[in-house]
This record gives structure tokens, C-alpha cells and sequence, in this order.
């Protein structure tokens, strides 16, 4: 799935205006869905114990939010507001099937990792925040990038989270045991693998983005 | 009986929502500034579970399990629905919320003053759904789920409240700027998330 939406970029690349490009940048830093727009926390935590479940993670939800966005932006003019809710939860949740289907058939051994997280991707409020703040009022084609972009300022903080709290908490990286490699003696400190040092982590990595580029809370 | 309040305490204390399982993540940060709205969202919380959670049992049981359509007809043995879990799941909650809010703005419009503007942010919030699936991977009968279902609705009122608590009091201590919020915040839910693991020695 990721290839095709790879072709579809190249082959239109005219598309890609300053406007359109910020969509895609924007979600980056300035507002990421997980430190700024306060999204996605749930997974962003649970699944961030190792390297390779939070990439899957990060790919998995791209993947709903892209293309969930390009379905509701599509039936955008049509849907009645008083059941948008349910209709969007019904998209989204296709979507997840189809992308939990996948993971079961190709990469079963993530998938018991993720557990019910893989399923927990339909109520991420990602997906729900960027329908109903972007897809509801502008076309599939920017929607699409606005998709993309949180998905992958999502996936950032993801990869940060996990890499150092399996670098730390278990002296691996992708499963690859680094301090054995280099012959140095690391126990592996138990905190990074629980739920409050992932918290505490998360806290510290706001507080140094936060730092760097300027955005305070009233 | 004994089993039950196992059941309860454990998915109370040990399996806290939030602490051990960061389920309904963002509305127990969007909504913790003040005391007595976390209360309010709490109560809807535990509501909104304790009825979706039995209700989810009785289908995974009775209609999306492998065979377990039997009852209606043996033909029915052979189909397996686990594949539409998600969508079914997802569509009772949502069902219920949408009932629960009109029921609530019937019967007791007081009470629809203070939850009324909370009931439709549950359905989309992780800890309903996150406790349907859960349930499912465990082998609970109908009681067990419902008080599984109870239990975590009370838990994840429990951090609210006390996360709430801790914020109020934090407005008059000087934060540094960046840190300020969020950051800030979340330090907070990790020492208490920490407090929460004393619960860990119990055996029960």
C-alpha cells in the first residue's frame, strides 16, 4: 500500500505547490500531532517499548489516516452532520480491518505485539481530529498530504520514544543487541520499559522540542 | 463471588487504565483541568463501558466467534465473522452513546447539563473500545466481563479525578516555560503511574 501511494507522488509531483508541501512539513515540528495538537497519545505510549512494533505502528496509522481522509474529503459535501461521527468511524474502521488483515497475514509475530492496539487505531484521535479538522472541508488532494504529514510527525515521535527507551531499556536497537556488540557490560534499566518512564520520556521530549522551536502554553 | 472482586480490584488498581495500559489518553488530558468536569466525564466513562462491554460480550459470543451462530441454525456452524470485530465493536459503542445521550437528555435534563457535552466525546474514547477488545482476549463469562467493564470504567474515573487534583494546585507553582502544559503534564502521569505499581505487589 505504502508503494502505491509512493507512485502516486512521483507520477503528480506538479501538485506539490509551497502550499501543499507545508501540509506535509507542518505536522513535522511546529504542529505535531502528538506534542502540539495533544493526538494519538494512547498508542504513542504503549507500542514504544521497541523499535520494530512502533515502526509498524507509525506505518499502520499513516496508511488509515491517508486514505480515510481521501474517502470522507471525497463524500464531504454529502454526509449529514448529525450522523458524521458514525459515518467516519465507519470508514476508518474499514480501513483498519483491511490493515490489521495485512499485519495478521505478513508480519504475524508484530501483530500479537500490537495486540488490541492494531484495532485501537480506529478511535486514535489522530484519524478523528484530522477528519474532522481537515478532510470535512477541503479536497482529497491536500487531505491526502495532510494525512501523510501527521502520520509521519507521528511516526517521529514514535521512533524517538522507541528508540530510546529500547536502546536504554533493553541496550537494543531493532532487536539488534548494540552494547554486546561493542563488549560493554549494560544491564538494562527496567524503568525505560515501564508505562512511567515512557510518560516521563514524553514529558522530557516536549520540554526539548518545545525549547527549540519557541511554542509556549498560555 | 470471591473471583468477581478479584476481577474488580484488579482492573481498578493493577490493570488501571491509564497507568498500565495508557487507554483514553486524550480526553484524560484535554479534560483534567478541573476537578469537578473530570468527575462528570468519569461517571459517563463508567456508564458508557459497563453497558458496552456486556453487550460486546454477548455478540462475540453469539454471533462473531467461529461457530458461534450455531444456535440459530446448524448450517451456521462453519461461519467465523472475528474479521467485522472491529466495525461491530465500534458501531455499539457509538449506537449506545448516541442512546445514552438521548435517554440522559430525557429523563434528566440536569444531569444532561453537566455530562451532555462529554457523552459524544466517549465514543471515540480508547478505553471503551480498548476494554471491548481486552474482554475478548480474556476468558471471562458474562458476569466476569461486566464487572471487567465496571472496574475499568471506576479506574479510569479514579486517575481522572486525581490527575485533575494534582493540576488545579499546579497553576500556582512557577513551571518553566517550555515545560509549561503538556510537558509538564506528563512528568505528572509518570510519578503517579510510578505510585500506581505499589499495587503490583498484591497477589490475588
Amino acid at each position: 500500500m505504502a508503494e502505491v501511494a509512493e507512485q502516486v507522488e512521483k507520477k503528480s509531483e506538479g501538485l506539490f505547490s509551497k502550499k501543499n508541501r507545508k501540509l506535509i512539513s507542518h505536522p513535522l515540528d511546529l504542529e505535531n500531532p502528538v506534542t502540539v495538537q495533544v493526538l494519538g497519545i494512547c498508542s504513542a505510549l504503549a507500542v514504544t517499548t521497541q523499535m520494530k512494533p512502533a515502526f509498524v505502528m507509525s506505518l499502520g496509522l499513516t496508511i488509515v489516516t491517508a486514505s480515510s481522509n481521501v474517502v470522507i474529503s471525497m463524500m464531504r459535501n454529502t454526509i449529514p452532520s448529525r450522523i458524521r461521527i458514525i459515518v467516519q468511524l465507519a470508514v476508518v474502521s474499514l480501513w483498519v480491518i483491511l490493515v490489521d488483515q495485512i499485519l495478521k497475514a505478513y508480519v504475524y509475530d508484530v501483530s500479537k505485539q500490537l495486540s488490541v492496539f492494531v484495532g485501537l487505531i480506529i478511535t486514535n484521535c489522530i484519524v478523528m481530529g484530522r477528519l474532522e479538522a481537515y478532510a470535512m472541508s477541503n479536497k482529497p488532494w491536500p487531505s491526502f498530504l495532510d494525512g501523510i504529514g501527521n502520520g509521519i510527525g507521528y511516526g517521529l515521535i514514535l521512533m524517538t520514544l522507541a528508540f530510546v527507551r529500547e536502546l536504554f531499556g533493553s541496550g537494543a536497537v531493532f532487536g539488534f543487541k548494540v552494547f554486546e556488540a561493542v563488549s560493554l557490560p549494560y544491564q538494562g534499566n527496567g524503568l525505560m520499559l515501564l508505562p512511567a518512564g515512557a510518560c516521563i520520556l514524553l514529558g522530557i521530549i516536549i520540554w526539548v522540542q518545545r525549547s527549540i522551536n519557541g511554542y509556549r502554553e498560555g | 463471588m470471591e473471583n468477581l472482586i478479584n476481577i474488580g480490584v484488579r482492573s481498578i488498581f493493577i490493570d488501571n487504565m491509564i497507568f498500565a495500559y495508557f487507554l483514553g489518553m486524550c480526553s484524560f488530558l484535554a479534560i483534567s483541568k478541573k476537578v469537578k468536569t473530570a468527575f462528570g466525564l468519569g461517571i459517563a466513562v463508567i456508564f458508557v463501558i459497563g453497558i458496552t462491554v456486556p453487550i460486546n460480550w454477548l455478540i462475540q459470543n453469539y454471533v462473531l466467534n467461529a461457530g458461534a451462530m450455531a444456535w440459530i441454525s446448524p448450517e451456521f456452524a462453519s461461519v467465523d465473522l472475528n474479521f467485522l470485530q472491529f466495525i461491530v465493536f465500534i458501531s455499539v459503542i457509538a449506537a449506545v452513546v448516541q442512546l445514552t445521550e438521548m435517554a440522559v437528555e430525557k429523563f434528566s435534563p440536569a444531569l444532561y447539563g453537566t455530562l451532555g457535552i462529554f457523552l459524544p466525546l466517549i465514543a471515540v474514547n480508547c478505553s471503551v473500545l480498548g476494554a471491548a477488545l481486552l474482554m475478548v482476549g480474556r476468558p471471562y463469562n458474562l458476569g466476569e466481563a461486566t464487572v471487567f467493564g465496571l472496574g475499568s470504567g471506576i479506574g479510569w474515573m479514579l486517575a481522572i479525578v486525581a490527575l485533575a487534583g494534582v493540576r488545579e494546585k499546579m497553576k500556582y507553582s512557577n513551571v518553566p516555560g517550555p515545560l509549561k502544559g503538556l510537558g509538564i503534564t506528563f512528568i505528572l502521569v509518570g510519578l503517579m503511574s510510578l505510585g500506581f505499581l505499589s499495587f503490583l505487589g498484591f497477589s490475588l
